[in-house]
């Protein structure tokens, strides 16, 4: 359950043709850059909360 | 030599510099203990909590040439270049699910390297050859890449020499280091990441604040930088470059990043990092961490578009950073951002000739010449050892062209790849047999370099189609373009697995399932 949990940041991040776009721009960064950016802090609290169910 | 040199950002690069490789020299006393004992030298004496792995890992894996390579790219040719960011996405859950496993096998057993653990759990010395020999020949080039990185900010700084002269500042950088390095050990590098880590932060958030507000907004900066790639693909059909990835960018795209987070942790830098650590919870702890890094090394992929928008003259894309930081900073702070990178490049080069060194004495010194080794004797031969390895990558600089380091570099992460499946596989079964992984790396090894050899210049991707020795042409019939180093280690895991199949034969496995357990689990 916890590992599934961890697959989906590297199914998104992997899945390019999914955020390969210019639109919606964020503060005139194309999504493709801030999409992935945002894409980073996501993961981190991913691992996180798999961690947590490991403890649990 | 010294006609165009900037007195204030030097004199700046210079006391930064001294300052902090002077902490060098002291970290031997830092977490003291008998540094003639290889667990010591080597590896910190594996007591580094999480804070401290957090810091020697970030500066290890994100380095110098990194800071310059990636924006390089994006400079150059656009999203491209922003692999970095699904490629260090992705290492982290996976570091969560193997590292600690490796991590208390070898704490368990007293493993120092990749070779010791392959060792143990196939009872195999040709494998543990292979594995360690892979990661010797892939860290050269690397070590090699790092003085680049120092020297494109070095010639920034506005010194220009010729002849040997032209390389006399890499060489007196290089010379520090390998003096520290000899004397701390693993103390050495961890304590200067430090201080290091902090300046790159600094610099970068001052970067991204500060430049967008001169140039004008991000909108104006990827109005600049989309037409910059539309003139580069209108003069030039055949390259692909844009904001965004072109079709025939994708496929690349994404096996480079997998092919690179399997690599990563291969390599013997990063396996040092991870295994100094004092626990597998400090290990957890920083899949969480160090992907703050990864946000950092996104942000300076950004500087590439940056510098097209700031309209920097370059005669090479990896000096679009380092001019960027000229166009856009006073002098003082140049400096300090300059002497950012350069520090950056000690931090991983002092761990990668540490890595390597002790693989070349547990793995090949040891028990391929001088069996009876005792422990302060391999100390001395790895510490010798990371002399030699880093005296070879400053050879790689004088002697040969920069491009051919380049390459060289890219075919060590095609290489690195092939021990994955040893490695990797290896913490969950001992159902592959060690011949058998063997002959697998093998192909993988060949196959990965066959594919990335070139008429003019090695390639990292190649289509999914190929023209093979007395079989014919064969096409998956997919259309993409894959990383050379992740078809290879297909290739290797699929003769690896035929040959298990066929070779039933055991040897010794020195280590027991338990050995595995995440011992934190219960705690």
């Amino acid at each position: 359950m916890r590992h599934l949990l961890l697959w989906i940041p590297c199914v998104i991040a992997l899945w390019a043709p999914l955020y390969n776009m210019t639109e919606p721009t964020l503060f005139g960064i194309p999504f493709f850059y801030w999409f992935q950016l945002l894409l980073i802090p996501v993961s981190a609290l991913t691992i996180y909360a798999a961690d947590r169910l490991r403890k649990a | 030599m010294f006609d165009h040199l900037n007195v204030v950002a030097t004199i700046v690069f210079v006391v930064f510099f001294g300052l902090v490789t002077g902490l060098g020299f002291i970290a031997s006393r830092w977490k003291a203990a008998d540094l003639d004992h290889i667990n010591e030298w080597g590896l910190g004496g594996r007591r580094f909590g999480p804070w401290v792995t957090w810091f020697l890992l970030g500066g290890d894996l994100y380095t110098a040439y990194t800071v310059i390579a990636i924006p390089a790219v994006v400079f150059a040719i656009g999203a491209y270049g922003f692999f970095a960011v699904p490629y260090t996405i992705i290492i982290y859950p996976f570091l969560y699910m193997t590292m600690p496993r490796l991590w208390a096998v070898s704490h368990k057993h007293g493993y120092i390297t990749a070779g010791d653990f392959v060792l143990g759990r196939y009872g195999n010395g040709w494998l543990e050859l292979a594995v360690s020999i892979t990661g010797i020949l892939a860290t050269m080039p690397y070590i090699a890449l790092q003085l680049v990185g120092m020297e494109k900010v070095i010639l920034a700084l506005g010194f220009s020499g010729h002849g040997l002269m032209q390389h006399a500042p890499i060489t007196i950088a290089f010379v520090i280091l390998a003096l520290y390095t000899y004397k701390s050990g693993l103390r050495a590098p961890a304590m200067i990441a430090f201080v290091k880590d902090a300046m790159i932060y600094v610099f970068i958030i001052a970067a991204v604040i500060v430049i967008p507000i001169e140039l004008g907004g991000f909108i104006k900066i990827f109005a600049a930088a989309d037409a910059a790639y539309a003139a580069k693909v209108a003069a030039n059909a055949k390259l692909a470059a844009g904001v965004t990835l072109t079709p025939g960018q994708i496929g690349p795209y994404i096996t480079l990043a997998i092919g690179s987070a399997m690599a990563l942790f291969m390599y013997p830098h990063a396996m040092t990092g991870a295994l100094a650590a004092s626990s597998s919870k400090a290990i957890r702890f920083n899949t969480m961490t160090l992907p703050a890094y990864s946000f950092v090394l996104g942000l300076i992929a950004l500087l590439g578009v940056m510098a097209i928008a700031a309209n920097v003259k370059v005669s090479s894309p990896q000096d679009a950073v380092p001019q960027l930081v000229l166009w856009a900073f006073p002098d003082w702070f140049a400096g300090f951002c300059f002497a950012a990178i350069a520090l950056g490049a000690l931090v991983p080069a002092a761990v990668m000739s540490i890595g390597a060194a002790n693989t070349f004495t547990r793995n090949i010194w040891k028990p391929f010449i001088h069996p009876a080794m005792t422990p302060r004797e391999e100390s001395v031969l790895a510490k010798l050892a990371s002399l030699v390895v880093k005296v070879g990558a400053l050879a790689v600089i004088f002697l040969m062209p920069t491009q051919f380091a380049l390459d060289l570099q890219l075919l060590g992460g095609v290489w690195m790849v092939q021990i994955f499946p040893a490695m990797i596989f290896g913490l969950y079964t001992r159902w592959f047999n060690g011949w058998a992984l063997l002959v697998g790396w093998a192909a993988g090894m060949v196959v990965g370099t066959a594919l990335s050899w070139g008429e003019k210049a090695w390639i990292p991707v190649h289509p999914l189609a190929w023209d093979v020795p007395f079989i014919g042409h064969v096409d998956l019939g997919l259309h993409f373009a894959a990383y050379n180093g992740l078809t290879a280690v297909a290739v290797n895991i699929v003769v690896a697995t035929v040959l298990s199949l066929v070779i039933r034969t055991q040897a010794t496995d020195e280590t027991a399932p338990a050995d595995y357990e995440d011992s934190a689990v219960a705690a």
